[in-house]
């Protein structure tokens, strides 16, 4: 009998990607603050249970604790953060403000992540709808967001009110109105991809067996293009972030009474200089939000790319 | 040599002529922002202050308000009295006479037929003029000479001087505007953006929503006036920038109507480079309440016309829950300290025309619930949010312009409705595009696509009939006057009306001080179609190189822009 050495335990591609994630520092932080405002917005408002919208008038701009310690000014515990020019909790604010913003990022990235990639597929696989869907790309492209954003506004908003009330009807005109702007650069991405891993062997060797097309993407192409389509998608979560704040800051997102963090910052521009916390607070939300989510970006290009993996 | 001497004196005596005389133009680029951005030069299409005062730089009525209410002649001569014969002892009859030499900015003359046109301008068929109260009750208007209109009234006129007065109503060029009578109005894009006028600047380009530059008119009556040579109105951005711009940096000479927080209007006056300048007028700030349908499920062109009541804003027991669960003086206190008051009349100003009304004043949130208990709206569904007979629950759509004294009045009274049983619902829209009266627009505060709104309004110069007029039936906007009436909510009262009749046949000033309180009452206390909030002085900003201004509340701010002068 040859004794045969034990062959090691199966391990999954993906634990060799979180063990190469692992080693990108930035990445770790930012997903660690990624998790830390996910639970922040999410379970925040019921451990807090403040009311974002109610007023308390004798309790207007208090100021938050540090500033309220250091140099005296009216502050109290009710109100961490302080309180805006109504009384409202600047805590309990940003928390809901956050629960929007953070929903508009995901969904809006989702939403251009599966067309682009259906677009960008559909375009390098199938040459015959090529031209016809890279132009159509090319005309999205070049459509500006906010004046579509606008139109969009006026025409659709009283519809869909009715249908699914305010608050969800702008939430979906935002979100639609964000997707369907932003798929162009993942679709250019992901169809370059395809081109060039359409010629490869293996795929040569799937099609020369008889394998159906729909059985080479999904088997074939997808799990290859996964990389820039993981890339884009943090881009995306932070630029849909970015573009409902530049909305709400202009007025033109949701109603008042329906704080973001780009609606709280709208709010507060006019007392900058005497409350600089009710800025500051909602910046850094979005900020930091922003860059950890570029950071994690750039560590999941880093593991997903099996050559640089294991370095 | 000594020839030499002499033209070198002669020359110098030239150039320094101009800087004795402080000519027209000498003083260089004047600098103006209204944080509402003008979208037409012509009042007669736009009911928005922001539109009637940019055009008060280049067009002029016949008679203006002074900063005291008094009136002063412009084009006219004189201001026709019973006693300088002017108008007739019968009050039917009036008789403008034009300041002689007058020209157009074009060089034309000004003749008595452009007043008698401007006249046909505006009660065009078909036109959905927005100053038709303006000329209500006028059966002629004929031009006898060159330079005298009589004006025929079809009743006694008491107050004779409302067409063709103040900056609502100024005169326009028959010869430019001859081919846009009734529905071509809107279309004459060119004459609605560059009138020719006879005020003191001229456009020389204009952006809608943007930019508007002026030049002095070559040909201002006064030949020394106006002291800028250039003007620039840039409109947009928000009442903060504007009082940004003026105060702390400078970059402007003059903000419009700075609707801000009293403790952030303080904090920009500590800039330096300008001064805040405030007065009360006529202005209050009111929550209009829609009497007809504005649901979207209604087809285009019946949303919010007369043809669908409003399901329950049609009850007066409802609209009174909603006035006295305001709490006014709290309202002072968050949007405008020393720049406002409480009020609960549409009419503030004159003392003799203000109805004692204070039934609002004190917040009552249990009568307001009783009122809607008793009138049968209750919450079956312990949801909070109380319902119609029907089950529908009382929804309100709550809209006004986007500025923060606005979103924080919002935030409050949305709180204090909530309290009571409504579910609220907040929109704000952009100025331009809200007080903008596109007729392709459905954001406009005439197309009102809502239940209740916000704004503040007030009327010119110191008589309120023309203001107390606008409710009648025939000044409803809707798809037929494209959406121009100045009837912002719908009300069509007979017993009003009757009213508006009998306060145009009274010349005695105590009598029509007790109809016009009347009619005040009837709008406000007795139904609360209008819900009053604040009296609100008026608060702008110059800087400390800009003299010569005059803050008035009773025409357009820049009515004296000819005698603006740069502080050297």
């Amino acid at each position: 009998m040859t004794e045969t050495a034990p062959l090691p335990p199966v391990r999954s591609q993906w634990w060799d990607v979180w063990d190469q994630f692992r080693q990108h520092r930035g990445a770790m932080i930012g997903l660690g603050f990624l998790i830390f405002i996910t639970l922040f917005v999410i379970i925040g408002p019921s451990l807090w249970g403040l009311d974002p919208n109610e007023t308390d008038i004798r309790n207007k701009n208090l100021r938050p604790f540090y500033t309220g310690i250091l140099s005296g000014e009216k502050w109290s515990w009710a109100h961490p953060l302080g309180s805006d020019n109504l009384g409202r909790d600047v805590l309990a604010n940003l928390m809901q403000g956050g629960q929007i913003s953070m929903a508009v990022g995901w969904t809006a990235m989702i939403l251009s992540l599966v067309i682009g990639t259906l677009v960008g597929v559909l375009a390098g696989f199938f040459r015959r709808i090529d031209g016809l869907l890279m132009r159509f790309t090319d005309l999205v492209l070049s459509l500006p967001l906010l004046p579509l954003l606008l139109v969009m506004m006026l025409l659709f908003r009283d519809t869909l009110r009715a249908a699914f009330g305010p608050e969800t009807g702008i939430f979906i005109l935002i979100v639609v109105g964000i997707g369907v702007t932003s798929w162009m650069h993942t679709a250019r991405i992901v169809r370059g991809d395809v081109l060039t891993i359409k010629e490869r062997e293996y795929v040569l060797a799937a099609r020369s067996i008889g394998t159906p097309a729909r059985r080479i993407i999904t088997r074939h192409l997808l799990p290859n293009v996964m990389s820039p389509i993981m890339v884009s998608a943090t881009l995306g979560l932070a630029s849909a972030i970015i573009t409902e704040s530049a909305l709400s800051f202009l007025g033109l997102g949701f109603p008042s009474d329906f704080p973001t963090w780009g609606k709280l910052l709208f709010d507060s521009v006019d007392r900058m200089a005497s409350f600089p916390e009710r800025v500051i607070w909602p910046g850094l939300c979005i900020s930091l939000t922003v860059l950890s989510v570029n950071y994690i970006g750039d560590g999941l290009r880093d593991a997903l790319d099996p050559r640089l993996r294991g370095q | 040599m000594k020839l030499k001497t002499l033209m070198l004196g002669a020359v110098a005596t030239m150039a320094f002529a101009p800087a004795a005389m402080a000519d027209r133009g000498s003083d260089g680029q004047l600098n103006i922002i209204y944080w509402q951005a003008p979208s037409t030069m012509n009042p007669y299409l736009s009911g928005g202050t922001k539109d009637i005062e940019a055009a008060s730089l280049t067009l002029e009525p016949l008679a203006r308000y002074d900063e005291t209410g008094v009136m002063v002649p412009y084009l006219a001569e004189s201001v026709p009295t019973v006693e300088n014969g002017g108008v007739t002892a019968d009050l039917m009859q009036i008789t403008w006479v034009l300041k002689e030499g007058l020209l157009w900015s074009d060089g034309t003359p000004v003749t008595a037929n452009d007043v008698v046109f401007t006249h046909a301008y505006c009660t065009a068929e078909g036109g959905g003029c927005a100053q038709g109260a303006k000329f209500n009750g006028i059966e002629s208007v004929t031009a006898t000479d060159d330079r005298t209109v009589v004006v025929k009234f079809s009743a006694p006129m008491p107050n004779p001087y409302q067409g063709f007065v103040g900056q609502e109503s100024p005169i326009i060029q028959a010869a430019q505007f001859a081919d846009c009578l009734g529905e071509k109005a809107p279309t004459c894009t060119d004459a609605n953006f560059m009138p020719i006028g006879t005020g003191p600047f001229r456009v020389t380009d204009f952006r809608v929503n943007d930019v508007i530059q002026y030049e002095a008119n070559p040909n201002y009556r006064d030949a020394s006036k106006p002291a800028f040579a250039t003007v620039t109105l840039k409109g947009g951005g928000d009442a903060m920038a504007a009082g940004r711009a003026v105060m702390e940096t400078g970059e402007f000479d003059y903000a419009w109507n700075l609707q801000l927080a009293p403790d952030v209007i303080e904090s920009l006056a500590a800039g330096g480079k300008g001064v805040p300048i405030s007065g009360f007028g006529t202005l209050v700030e009111r929550i209009e309440v829609n009497l007809t349908n504005p649901s979207p499920s209604l087809p285009e062109g019946e949303r919010s016309t007369v043809a669908h009541p409003h399901p329950y804003l049609s009850d007066a027991a409802v609209r009174e829950a909603l006035s006295i669960s305001i709490d006014r003086d709290l309202l002072v206190e968050v949007g405008y300290g020393q720049a406002g008051r409480p009020t609960c009349n549409l009419v503030p100003a004159p003392a003799i025309y203000a109805s004692d009304n204070t039934a609002c004043l004190t917040q009552d949130l249990d009568r307001a619930k009783q009122l809607l208990e008793d009138a049968g709206y209750k919450d079956t569904n312990g949801d909070g949010v109380r319902e119609m007979a029907d089950g529908t629950p009382l929804t309100l759509l709550y809209q006004t312009s986007t500025n923060a004294v606005r979103q924080d009045f919002q935030a409050l009274i949305k709180e204090w409705w909530e309290e009571i049983g409504f579910a609220v619902e907040l929109r704000n829209i952009d100025g331009s595009v809200y007080f903008g009266g596109d007729p392709g627009s459905p954001d406009t505060f005439q197309k009102f696509y809502a239940d209740v709104e916000m704004y503040a309004n007030n009327f010119p110069g110191t008589d309120p009939q023309a203001y107390l007029s606008a409710y009648k039936c025939d000044q409803i906007p809707s798809p037929a006057n494209q959406w121009n009436g100045e009837n912002i909510n719908r009300v069509c009262d007979p017993a009003y009306e009757a009213l508006i009749a009998e306060l145009g046949q009274t010349a005695d000033l105590e009598a029509r001080g007790a109809i016009a309180r009347k009619m005040n009452d009837m709008l406000t206390k007795d139904s609360n179609i209008i819900i009053p909030l604040v009296d609100r002085g008026r608060v702008s900003a110059h800087s400390n190189t800009l003299g010569g201004v005059v803050l008035n509340t009773w025409d357009s701010e820049l009515w004296n822009a000819a005698d603006w002068f740069r502080v050297k």
